[in-house]
């Protein structure tokens, strides 16, 4: 499988506090990563260096070998993302929000509709496409910005926490729906999360804690590593140095 | 392929800020209460207390009413300025301006596109505004209205591109008060929209200065002369240096590696 992301020697600062220390990882396509840290670890300062939000001063990001700062239009256009709080205009309608996207990205109308319908469908939101999100409850709001940030069919799709707030069906159906997409378009998922329960055993971590990589690896690998028989006492045990 | 995207990013653009507007009727209706109220009501109660003796672009005596209204032709484009920097601020706060800035293109190029979506919000606006006070017997020439159309491009951008500006520097929604009280209303109040320059010389030399130096004068004497047909040279010169100036400043302002951003986020 190509590399959707790589990450060489990345580090970022707030003036002289360190956010990131020399961070250094690559995600696979078909690859589901879950990003755990407690708050502050330095999930969305690296989300925010990922999609350019923030300038890399130092260290290096690749997407699909396109660098972030020199090829940034190569690079973003293989780029889906979903952030923690909602991006969609509330007084436009579903079709209207998804259509700005497309434009975003270069895509014509045409083109576009029939991705907005496959992927609407996907997530039975079809029906619904007409209605301002303004009227769509969280759940919904959620399953159209994931609809969105596919609609260019990314090669990495980054979820900044996507389930916060919602109500366990829609958590149940979001998590399943990434997993079957991960798996069935070859796409590489980092999802950034505090939700233990969501991750899957097939999953990949990457441990965050105080802005250097405790632990990354298949689920088994991290719990070989920390000697530990669950996610969260693993998790514990490296953001804590001890064994809960 | 590449022009191709870059069209497709400005019409996408331009078509949203265009729906948004539409569909928040209370803006639309807003945008154009607070120029008519100034134009109904304080021009009328200081027709009387104000004569104007003959001023270019004016060939003959004019009633007050028909003096402010290039002024408030400004207001409109000037509180739409702001008001898309408000937006700007309020969706880099609510995260939605996050969608813009990953999108695959320049950002210098974004905000050129948002900036002519809002210049095309309050094209509409003064249009609309221009025909109520037509009713209202401010009857500048008809080629008047087609000459106006490039000046107010022009001018929605100088003004569109100070709001810029202003949002890349503003931090938090709140601090957005601020600019109100030091920007949009010494802006407003020391120019040539309420009264010529040569009224103000004779009560403040200083105040006379300031007026002649502000930007926004220059843009409402610029819209003065073309809604008579007339093309004012230095303040169309002196508009586009402004546009200019404002345009880099917000460009640089919202560049990750040496604005706003860096501000906001670190090294």
């Amino acid at each position: 499988m190509k590399t959707a992301l790589t990450i060489e020697n990345l580090s970022f600062a707030y003036g002289k506090k360190k956010a990131l220390n020399r961070i250094n990882f690559s995600l696979r396509g078909g690859q589901c990563t879950v990003l755990l840290g407690p708050n502050g670890a330095g999930k969305s300062t690296l989300f925010s260096l990922i999609t350019r939000l923030y300038d890399t001063h130092q260290g290096r990001i690749s997407l699909c070998g396109f660098d972030i700062k020199k090829q940034s239009r190569q690079a973003l256009m293989r780029l889906g993302v979903v952030y923690q709080q909602t991006t969609l205009d509330i007084d436009l309608t579903v079709l209207q929000n998804l259509r700005y996207h497309l434009a975003l990205h270069g895509i014509s109308r045409k083109q576009g509709n029939k991705q907005i319908q496959e992927e609407l469908e996907r997530l039975n939101m079809y029906e619904r496409r007409y209605e301002k999100v303004r009227q769509l409850n969280g759940g919904h709001k959620r399953r159209v910005e994931i609809a969105r940030a596919l609609l260019h069919k990314p090669s990495l799709l980054l979820l900044d926490e996507p389930t916060v707030g919602l109500d366990l069906p829609s958590r149940k159906s979001i998590v399943e729906h990434i997993h079957q997409l991960a798996e069935n378009q070859a796409l590489s998922v980092l999802w950034a999360s505090h939700l233990i329960d969501e991750i899957y055993p097939d999953d990949h971590l990457l441990i965050l804690h105080q802005g250097e990589i405790k632990a990354r690896g298949s689920v088994n690998h991290v719990l070989l590593k920390t000697e530990t028989d669950s996610i969260s006492a693993a998790f514990y045990k490296l953001t804590h140095g001890v064994e809960k | 392929m590449i022009i191709v995207h870059f069209w497709r990013v400005m019409v996408g653009i331009i078509s949203r800020e265009l729906l948004r507007f539409l569909k928040q009727k209370e803006r639309f209706i807003s945008a154009l209460v607070r120029p008519l109220i100034w134009l109904f009501v304080f021009a009328t109660g200081f027709r009387a207390a104000l004569g104007l003796a003959i001023t270019p672009p004016y060939e003959t005596y004019i009633l007050y009413e028909v003096y402010i209204a290039p002024g408030l032709v400004g207001m409109i484009q000037l509180f739409n300025g702001m008001q898309s920097s408000l937006s700007m601020v309020y969706d880099r706060e609510m995260g939605s301006m996050r969608i813009l800035m990953v999108c695959p293109l320049p950002r210098w190029f974004l905000l050129i596109c948002k900036l002519i979506a809002g210049t095309v919000v309050s094209i509409l606006q003064v249009y609309v505004f221009l025909a109520i006070a037509w009713s209202y017997d401010i009857q500048p020439p008809t080629i008047g209205y087609v000459y106006l159309f490039p000046v107010l491009i022009l001018s929605g951008l100088m003004l569109g591109a100070l709001g810029l500006l202003l949002s890349s520097f503003i931090k938090q929604l709140e601090n957005f008060a601020g600019v109100m009280n030091f920007v949009i209303f010494p802006m407003f109040f020391m120019s040539t929209a309420l009264y010529p320059l040569w009224k103000i010389k004779e009560s403040s030399l200083f105040l006379y200065n300031l007026a002649l130096y502000n930007p926004f004068s220059q843009a409402v004497e610029l819209i003065r002369f073309a809604l008579y047909g007339q093309f004012n040279q230095y303040a169309f010169w002196v508009t586009l240096a402004a546009f200019i100036i404002f345009m880099l400043i917000a460009i640089v302002g919202y560049n990750p590696s040496k604005g706003m951003m860096v501000k906001k986020g670190g090294k």
